[in-house]
């Protein structure tokens, strides 16, 4: 019996290396929409199509592997690597998210129609509530684009958002000793929620959410802490009362409405001055860093709140 | 009641120093996993965290070791000076991680920690008050202390009631595993007050047999157990 004998490839058939690295604009605009629908609802990432966008921090990324292994997703778990550990079974297909409440037009958009909107790579600084930080480059698009489809009424003050609730898929969501109320509720005033900087993001480091990552898509409000950051979207309202809020329900004296990352309001419980960066240092070489006020995008937020008291506004 | 049998005599001392080195492997593989990288992305506060559970555990264990003996009959009184002081030694490790490797030194935030924020408040005086009776935890100062060594040493419920309230005010919610801990903490410090009556009434039901295995009778290790009635 004969050995078997790989194929030889000769050297001439290898793709060259700047080819395949480029394969995405290789693939086109084309291809390239039909392949996030696609593959947004699997457990498999799938390359998505953004544009650049000026909205890039130069900080030095943090590695992809932090990103979608240390996660807070209380409906997964509590630990840090229960998300990614837990979120395998769920599901983002099919997957819709309902906009309504003071809005002239309501609608219910589809996962497909969110994927097709012009989505942008952006990488955002990222700080948590726990003192630590990350930089994450994510695929996605404005609010805004979201919000002006349904002509918001003059009557609307705020935006409130909602996660999915589904036990089965969810382990956090079921059992004894649940650590939140579900549905994990967040909001945003109408003026932050209409700033630029405020994504809906379906992706990062290019290819479509990992579940842990509040697949197929989530909030990012930059210059606030990530709880703010709601996951996993299934209703957007508007609405003319300040919406609940999740943590704050929990525990109003350490978690406010705005929770705008803020190094000279500490939480009662730790200090909000500096910040540890994932995935750097290691456990000998830490490096906390600073906390810049707003998280650094004050020049383009801190106008949101003029003549407000931020202390007592936290 | 006695359904372990009993470890022969000459393997006492042995078995004590094996608990220590047992007692110091979760700290040593931590240690371990941490610094080469087999601990995540925050491997400073995992270890830190991780450290300051066992450190629950290892005084869960020792104000188990009277319950177990009053209600079991085990009598694991030898192994309870070296769980008192692995508990020390972890608080120890933990108080050290936050100190060095979290805060890098910065006296003043560690100050500012100490006095602003309850749960460092309380697990920073858990610490201090573990010293006197990490101290005093050898053989001469029980002889020397005499009666002030068991009212001394009841500093630990103090302690431990301490150590659960420091970690229920450091998590940002209470789930299975805080709660079982606590939960634990809780139940073998509700067994202290019962436990003088529970005592008169089973020497009450046994008093007609007389047996000699009588569990308020004093221990085999009357160095640290002076007055075993006025235990617990």
């Amino acid at each position: 019996m004969p050995a078997y004998r790989p194929p030889q490839i000769p050297m001439s058939e290898v793709t060259p290396r700047e080819i395949y690295l480029s394969r995405r604009s290789f693939m086109g605009s084309a291809t390239a929409a039909g392949l996030a629908i696609s593959g947004a609802g699997s457990a498999f990432a799938a390359p998505l199509m953004a544009k650049s966008s000026d909205y890039k921090v130069s900080d030095k990324l943090t590695p992809k592997e932090a990103i979608t292994t240390y996660n807070n997703f209380y409906e997964f778990g509590v630990n840090k690597e229960d998300p990614s550990q837990n979120a395998g079974a769920f599901k983002t297909t099919p997957w819709s998210v309902k906009v309504d409440g003071l809005v002239g037009k309501p609608k219910e958009f589809g996962l497909e129609e969110l994927m097709k909107m012009p989505l942008e790579d952006r990488t955002y600084r990222m700080r948590c509530v726990e003192g630590w930080s990350m930089v994450i480059p994510w695929v996605g698009f404005p609010l805004v684009a979201l919000l002006n489809q349904v002509e918001p009424l003059g009557s609307a003050k705020y935006v409130s958002f909602e996660t999915v609730v589904r036990p089965e898929e969810m382990p956090g969501q079921k059992g004894l000793f649940q650590a939140l109320p579900w549905p994990y509720v967040e909001g945003l005033r109408l003026d932050e929620a209409l700033h630029p900087l405020t994504l809906l993001a379906v992706g990062l480091y290019g290819e479509t959410l990992p579940n842990q990552n509040g697949a197929p898509i989530r909030l990012v409000v930059p210059w606030k802490y990530g709880f703010k950051g709601i996951k996993s979207i299934v209703k957007i309202s508007l609405t003319e009362k300040q919406p609940e809020t999740t943590w704050k329900n929990s525990n109003a004296r350490e978690y406010g409405f705005y929770s705008n990352v803020n190094p000279a309001v500490d939480h009662p419980r730790w200090s909000q001055a500096t910040e540890q960066r994932i995935g750097e240092g290691g456990f000998f070489g830490g490096n906390r860093k600073p906390t810049l006020p707003f998280n650094g995008y004050a020049d383009q937020v801190a106008s949101l709140y003029a003549g407000m008291d931020l202390k007592a506004n936290y | 009641m006695a359904a372990i049998p009993a470890l022969p005599r000459r393997y006492h001392a042995a078995s004590i120093w094996a608990l220590y080195v047992v007692g110091l492997m979760p700290a040593a593989w931590y240690f371990f996993q941490a610094s080469t990288g087999g601990m995540g992305f925050n491997p400073v506060k995992t270890f830190e965290h991780v450290i300051g559970i066992w450190a629950l555990r290892l005084i869960i264990a020792t104000l188990a070791i009277t319950p177990l003996r009053d209600l079991a009959g085990i009598n694991w009184v030898r192994y309870r000076r070296a769980l008192g002081l692995l508990a020390f030694y972890y608080v120890v490790i933990h108080f050290m991680v936050y100190l060095l490797l979290d805060l890098r030194l910065d006296l003043g935030a560690v100050g500012g920690d100490i006095v602003k924020r309850p749960y460092i408040t309380i697990g920073f005086a858990c610490l201090l008050l573990l010293i006197p009776l990490a101290v005093t935890s050898n053989n001469w100062s029980i002889r020397k202390l005499g009666p002030t060594w068991i009212k001394l040493h009841a500093l630990i419920y103090l302690i431990a009631a301490g150590g659960a309230l420091h970690y229920v005010l450091a998590v940002k919610s209470v789930t299975l595993v805080p709660f079982t801990h606590v939960a634990l903490i809780a139940l073998l410090l509700a067994y202290r007050p019962l436990r003088k009556p529970f005592l008169k009434w089973k020497r009450g039901r046994k008093a007609p047999t007389r047996s000699g295995t009588d569990l308020s009778a004093p221990a085999r290790e009357p160095a640290l157990r002076p007055a075993p009635d006025q235990q617990g």
